[in-house]
């Protein structure tokens, strides 16, 4: 059996399964220790099962304590940032671009040394051995342990980023680093902006880790546990002490990848409804759709890969309100029929909705009021909502309806029919008759798609390069490409047999000469044993 | 109308470039944040109109020469910038007093103004494009004979190359295998101009263009369609087509990103399907088969609810769009001009056309609200639609 286990920022969600079946369900605010929601998550799945600890063959955590960490500043490492590739990139050194409040917490200190190459592989200039061990003597002598190495087109090549790591480690043996090349992709100042972050974040992320361990320990539970990752494949233990910030978008990723096993299929549009937000994603194949655009992260770009997300201000915790004389909230989703106008959002009472919503016995009118009142949702008491208008309540369906639909109809890449996948707390807000006759799915349990997601996820690993065809053929590229795909989903506690290729994609490149191609290929496999 | 350009000027430039730079121009992100830091530090460029400067005006422009990517990796915004310019100043014989921006959209405008700001220089309000186009070649000067050289190139190194080719077709041919060396990324500075060439050959008014179109998009009138209007009223542009994007394609050609998007009509443009053809920058826009916007004319989609420009790499299917018409300078309308840039350069068997309802470029004059059509016979479908592409 395994359990899956969400900690979002305010719910901690938890599901017991075996056999592709949910045995059972958990959802509890989040606590501040990690270790202490997770025992507690566990503990209750089991009991409300009836089952004891050992049937327990995984447990795979879903967390966003490591994204919340840098939203708000909080336990955050300084950390040694150096660049690789003067005298190129001198305009923009690093932390140049950080919002100032995340620099003051992250920032230890930084340098623009000798390295890099360019697009072609040919170095910009050599790497300088006695600056980086001047810098590593600096860095202790400062007290900063964790490194961040970042290298111009690591991407195409990370000799220089491995040869300097081997330099400094070698010279200060209490480092810790982090390699752009193991982070991101193209573009030095968001990869770099990445690496920083995990940087800051590994003494936290071991402590995390080691709070996990001692809580199964304390449960009598001996069986390997994971993490999920941006991507929705899973990573061991270790490697997440080692790259926390392949956490960051877990949240979302579960949520659409549990609520296509739960609802069985492979292709889909993925809508989760929460307290505040909708969000809206694509699941391909039984993975998420990922961004092409930079993300921001707490007002920093990087270049994590996230899954392309739509999200509209709309849940089961927003604001619902008729405006008289047709004056219209530009912000707010609206609509106006028959001489009313009504507003849905985006302002929500969020965690407070059990004691400010009318069904609840509070004073506020939420979407969830509109959902009892209109027979869509069993919660708190019926009779406070009896009250009112149908007129307010059709409305307030329609703007739902209205902006879902759109948010669904601009996750749409073709006109297949793809089925919709309604989850989370609010899914009742929208019926089954919605987004003009495509399938809709409101699977059992989608309340903890999330955990779901996180109990199924398969061990992945990916390979993201350039490649020069002048130099190779197009065929030795894929493969070299496959075989590090395959070494990095084993790395992250894949089977090592049953791992398979499920992504492919050579871009060729724009603008550059020659016959450059990226080529970007995941591999997933079940998780060994 | 002299006047200063602030932070707030340029984060509105780097917008209302977008609207100009027909799908095209690249990520304005770093220029931006160069030139916000330029004018933090060294107090904000004047912007001046071209009958205000001085008669012995020699005004330069910079531009990126290059390929995207390695920019995002090299960030070559740093000494090299200043290398060129003063590799360019050493050749012509005496200071440059003023910066022009080689083109309206993308990057290249808003790294004129940062320079500006470094060196106490005011920005000529014009530039030679009056749009993004994505070769050496393709400015204005080339209409008129006016040489883009000496063009100076200079890299992280120390390097710097100048080129001084005979005509502008030979300095993009000598400039491209210069810029490989230097790591396929160069800011190069060059498109040396008197008052009397920037009065001939550039496109006047276009950084104000530009920034009051950003002023619109950020701080305009959020009623719906009430930005859209603006950005109208400004351009002296329609809206050609409204809808749903229905498919887009794409592929890499020949080092260029080439492609078309299907936007099926809504509102009032139901039951009608268009097809936007770009390379780079939008090109060519059909309503069925019959081609109803051509280049040199501006073709900008934009998202409907922010009227936001949303460039060729970010079109996706499911996206509510509007399809902007709005005219090219004049001075793309000569002989030469369309022989220059006009569809047959980038392989359609078209002869240009005005779209129905073209105004004359509004360019200098702010406001004037709706000038004369101009007269022309009306575009017909071409013997042969399908677009030759090399």
């Amino acid at each position: 059996m395994q359990i899956g286990i969400d900690i979002g920022g305010t719910n901690t969600d938890a599901v017991l399964m075996a056999d592709g079946k949910v045995l059972a369900t958990y959802k509890s605010p989040t606590t501040a220790s990690v270790g202490e929601g997770v025992h507690k998550a566990i503990s209750q799945v089991l009991a409300s099962a009836g089952v004891s600890t050992e049937v327990v063959t995984r447990v795979v955590l879903g967390t966003t304590h490591f994204t919340n960490a840098v939203v708000q500043r909080q336990g955050l490492d300084q950390v040694c940032a150096i660049r690789l590739g003067a005298l190129a990139s001198r305009a923009f050194p690093p932390f140049s671009v950080w919002p100032d409040d995340l620099a003051a917490a992250a920032h230890g200190s930084s340098a623009i040394l000798k390295g890099g190459v360019n697009f072609d592989g040919s170095p910009i200039t050599a790497l300088d051995e006695t600056k980086l061990r001047t810098a590593a003597d600096r860095a202790v002598d400062a007290g900063f342990t964790s490194v961040a190495l970042t290298s111009i087109f690591a991407p195409l090549s990370r000799d220089n980023e491995q040869t300097a790591r081997d330099i400094m480690a070698a010279q200060q043996s209490s480092l810790t680093f982090t390699l752009s090349s193991d982070i991101g992709n193209l573009g030095v100042l968001e990869r770099e902006n990445a690496t920083i972050l995990n940087a800051c974040l590994t003494r936290m992320a071991v402590d995390v880790v080691a709070s996990i361990e001692a809580a199964l320990a304390s449960l009598g539970i001996a069986c390997p546990f994971f993490f999920s990752q941006n991507d929705g494949t899973l990573m061991s233990a270790e490697f997440a002490a080692r790259f926390p910030v392949r956490t960051f978008a877990s949240g979302p990723t579960n949520s659409i990848r549990g609520a296509g096993f739960l609802a069985g299929v492979q292709d889909a549009l993925v809508v989760d409804i929460g307290g505040t937000t909708t969000d809206v994603g694509a699941l391909r194949r039984g993975y998420p759709r990922e961004s092409a655009n930079t993300t921001e992260l707490a007002g920093l770009r990087t270049n994590f890969r996230m899954p392309d997300l739509v999200s509209i201000g709309i849940g089961g915790g927003s604001l619902v309100a008729e405006i008289g004389g047709g004056a219209a909230n530009s912000n707010a989703a609206a609509t106006s029929n028959a001489g009313i106008h009504v507003t849905v959002g985006p302002r929500s009472v969020g965690r407070l909705l059990t004691e400010q919503a009318l069904v609840f016995g509070g004073a506020t009118l939420t979407a969830t009021d509109i959902a009892v009142a209109a027979g869509l949702l069993d919660a708190g008491n019926p009779n406070a909502v009896a009250h009112l208008p149908r007129i307010l309540i059709e409305q307030a369906l329609a703007v739902i309806k209205r902006d879902v639909e759109r948010a669904v109809d601009a996750m749409r890449v073709s006109s297949d029919d793809l089925p919709v996948i309604l989850v989370g707390g609010g899914a009742p807000l929208v019926g089954l008759d919605a987004f003009h006759g495509q399938p809709v799915i409101r699977p059992d349990h989608g309340h903890v798609a999330n955990a779901v997601g996180s109990a199924v996820a398969h061990a992945g690993g990916e390979s993201d390069r350039i490649y020069n065809l002048d130099k190779m053929s197009r065929e030795e590229a894929v493969s070299l490409a496959e075989a590090e795909a395959r070494e990095q989903c084993v790395r992250a506690g894949g089977e090592p047999g049953q791992v398979e290729i499920v992504e492919l994609d050579a871009l060729p490149l724009t603008y550059l000469p020659g016959q450059s191609v990226r080529i970007r290929v995941k591999a997933a496999g079940p998780p060994a044993a | 109308m002299r006047r200063r350009l602030s932070e707030r000027d340029i984060k509105a430039i780097a917008e209302g470039s977008a609207i100009l730079g027909t799908g095209g121009g690249g990520d304005p992100y770093l220029g931006s944040v160069y030139a916000v830091r330029a004018v933090r530090e060294f107090g904000e460029p004047e912007l001046v109109s071209i009958d205000e400067l001085p008669d012995d005006t020699l005004a330069v422009a910079a531009v990126m020469i290059g390929s995207p990517v390695p920019m995002m990796e090299k960030l070559s915004l740093g000494d090299e910038v200043g290398r060129a310019f003063e590799g360019l100043e050493s050749v012509l014989g005496r200071p440059i007093n003023a910066m022009l921006t080689s083109e309206i959209g993308g990057v290249n405008t808003v790294i004129s103004i940062a320079i500006a700001a470094e060196r106490g220089l005011p920005v000529v309000d014009a530039d030679a494009m009056g749009r993004a186009f994505p070769e050496v070649q393709l400015v204005t000067q080339t209409i008129y004979g006016i040489r883009v050289c000496p063009l100076s190139m200079a890299d992280e190194h120390g390097n710097v190359v100048i080129i001084n080719a005979v005509d502008n077709f030979w300095a993009e041919r000598l400039a491209r295998p210069t810029v490989i060396e230097f790591g396929a990324i160069s800011p190069s500075l060059g498109f040396p101009m008197t008052k009397a060439d920037i009065e001939l050959a550039s496109i006047p008014g276009s950084v104000s263009m530009a920034r009051d179109i950003g002023e619109a998009l950020l701080f305009g009138d959020p009623r719906e369609g009430g930005v859209l209007q603006a950005v109208l009223d400004r351009t002296g542009g329609v809206e050609v087509f409204r809808g749903k994007v229905s498919s887009v394609d794409r592929h890499v050609t020949g080092g260029w990103a080439i492609g078309d998007v299907n936007i099926e009509g809504s509102d009032a443009f139901a039951g009608d399907t268009m097809r936007v053809t770009f390379q780079n920058e939008n090109l060519m826009a059909y309503l069925g088969d019959e081609p109803v916007v051509c280049v040199p004319d501006l073709i900008t989609i934009v998202e409907q609810d922010t009227c936001r420009a949303i460039t060729t790499e970010r079109l996706r299917f499911g996206s509510r769009v509007s399809v902007l018409a709005m005219p090219c300078d004049d001075k793309w309308l000569t002989p030469a001009g369309l022989a220059l840039a006009g569809p047959r350069h980038f392989g359609y068997d078209v002869d240009y056309a005005p779209y129905a309802g073209r105004r004359p470029s509004l360019g200098l004059a702010p406001n004037l609200g709706s000038g004369p059509e101009i007269t022309a016979a009306p575009m017909t479908a071409p013997a042969t639609s399908d677009a030759t592409r090399s």
